[in-house]
């Protein structure tokens, strides 16, 4: 169907911040979300948390996936959700971080307003199905 | 209020959240999405659509990033629509043109935007027109539309532009093929990127010739054969605009005034011969158009289903029993009827 028929895709911003240079998984992420139908926006390396604000605010994305493997988290995260919350996009918006998040952090990225997080081992399906269940409704 | 109502005045007042929503909604085509559009209609016009294409890996992103970057300098707002292709099978893309826009990170003024061509044809140059729309009623002086050039789709979406820049890689013969094919009759200014690579003198010969056979050519109208002779000229009479060429490197940011003044004379031009009038007149002709060729096309869909589908009609050809066109005249008589006892009244 044309014009009236609707042609929902999930949007993911798949963003790498702070000082990290370890892009392989947020690559692989992408790549796989693509392949599962999802329009996929890579933010590229080293972006600040206003950056990605700005593109998450943009782009419009129903996802926004955070990979961290600089153990950063604990300040980057906070400066990311509140950029979202200055453009009345933290509620619509699924906040997913991936990569080295202690057993003691995680609680406090919970907290914060972060949907899941996907450490070491966690398989693509879960993480996609994950996305797929929980991308909000709009 | 409506959640329409409050989407749209959120929008007209600025608030970004608001015009990343309509936006999703038109490439999503919500329910309500034509509503919004028609609604941001009266609002549009006065912002200026340059459209960019070229084959990948020409600097196109790099370029509007430089482009973005010099508008804000002079202090005007600048909207980006950047689009990709999506996998035919999945339906999923990378966008990645948003990697390139280096110079304005950070800055809100530039609104990046990045759309996948989401299967159908058509679809996408009126999402395309529709985001402009969007863009434009949102106040942005500056649209900038940036596709890869590598056929008829690309030159559906480019035309919802004012100006159209394609842009060549030196060196590149195969290229220059390409734009034969038709991306030549599309182009108001030719950039040669990647001018500081070797072939790039060539190239800008290549394409002066191209442009200069196009000019001699049966289709030139007034260009006579003494058009050559002032090839340098901006415009060599009173009303034809000739392809103009510039050559740029977008990575140091070299040429880009230039091709910006291009720009601004192709504008001037527009304007002072009414050809602006006359190709926004075009373009809601042929956006007419689409969107009954759309709207006829689901109301023939709504029909079939109501006749219990197309399987029956596909055994009855198979079988030999009758064939395609009968069918076609069959489902379309009483909707012709029905049209002519309308017009009638």
């Amino acid at each position: 169907m044309s014009t009236e028929g609707e042609q929902r895709t999930i949007r993911c911003l798949v963003a790498k911040v702070g000082l990290d240079g370890h892009d392989r998984g947020a690559h692989v992420i992408a790549r796989a979300f693509r392949d599962a139908g999802f329009e996929v926006i890579y933010s590229g390396l080293h972006k600040s948390p206003d950056e990605i604000v700005q593109a998450a605010v943009q782009e419009d994305v129903d996802v926004l996936g955070i990979s961290i493997l600089s153990g950063a988290h604990d300040t980057l995260v906070p400066k990311i959700i509140d950029g979202l919350k200055e453009y009345d996009a933290f509620e619509d918006t699924l906040v997913l971080v991936g990569g080295i998040v202690p057993d003691d952090d995680r609680e406090e990225l919970y907290e914060l307003g972060v949907a899941e997080i996907f450490g070491p081992g966690s398989s693509m399906q879960d993480t996609i199905d994950f996305v797929r269940e929980n991308a909000p409704e709009r | 209020m409506t959640a329409e109502e409050t989407l749209i005045d959120d929008l007209l007042a600025g608030k970004h959240r608001a015009l990343a929503r309509v936006i999703t909604k038109i490439e999503n085509r919500s329910p309500g999405y034509r509503e919004l559009v028609s609604q941001l209609h009266e609002h549009t016009g006065s912002a200026e659509v340059v459209g960019i294409t070229g084959s990948p890996g020409a600097g196109k992103s790099t370029l509007v990033d430089k482009m973005a970057a010099t508008y804000r300098e002079r202090g005007e707002t600048v909207g980006v629509i950047a689009i990709d292709p999506s996998s035919p099978f999945t339906g999923g893309a990378v966008l990645g043109d948003r990697i390139r826009m280096a110079s304005n990170v950070g800055d809100m003024d530039v609104f990046f935007r990045s759309m996948s061509a989401r299967g159908s044809l058509g679809g996408l140059s009126t999402a395309t027109t529709d985001a402009v729309k969007a863009l434009d009623a949102f106040g942005k002086d500056r649209i900038i539309v940036e596709t890869v050039g590598a056929g008829q789709n690309e030159i559906e979406i480019v035309k919802t532009a004012d100006t159209v820049a394609v842009l060549v890689p030196p060196g590149s013969g195969d290229d220059v093929q390409m734009l034969k094919a038709g991306i030549l009759e599309i182009a108001d200014i030719f950039v040669v990127n990647k001018a500081d690579m070797d072939g790039a003198d060539r190239t800008v010969k290549e394409l002066r010739e191209m442009i200069h056979m196009q000019d001699a050519g049966p289709m030139a109208g007034h260009h006579g054969a003494d058009a050559i002779e002032s090839s340098d000229d901006t415009e060599d009479d009173d009303t034809g605009w000739e392809p103009q060429i510039v050559e740029t490197v977008a990575k140091t940011g070299e040429g880009v005034e230039e091709f910006l003044e291009t720009l601004e004379k192709h504008a001037v031009w527009l304007e002072e011969t009414g050809e602006l009038e006359e190709q926004a007149r075009q373009r809601y002709g042929a956006e007419i158009r689409t969107l009954l060729r759309e709207d006829t096309a689901d109301l023939i869909e709504t029909e079939l289903e109501a006749r219990g589908g197309l399987d029956e009609y596909i055994d009855a050809v198979l079988a030999r029993e009758t064939d395609p066109y009968t069918v076609a005249d069959e489902v379309l008589a009483p909707l012709a009827e029905c049209v002519e006892r309308q017009r009638d009244r």
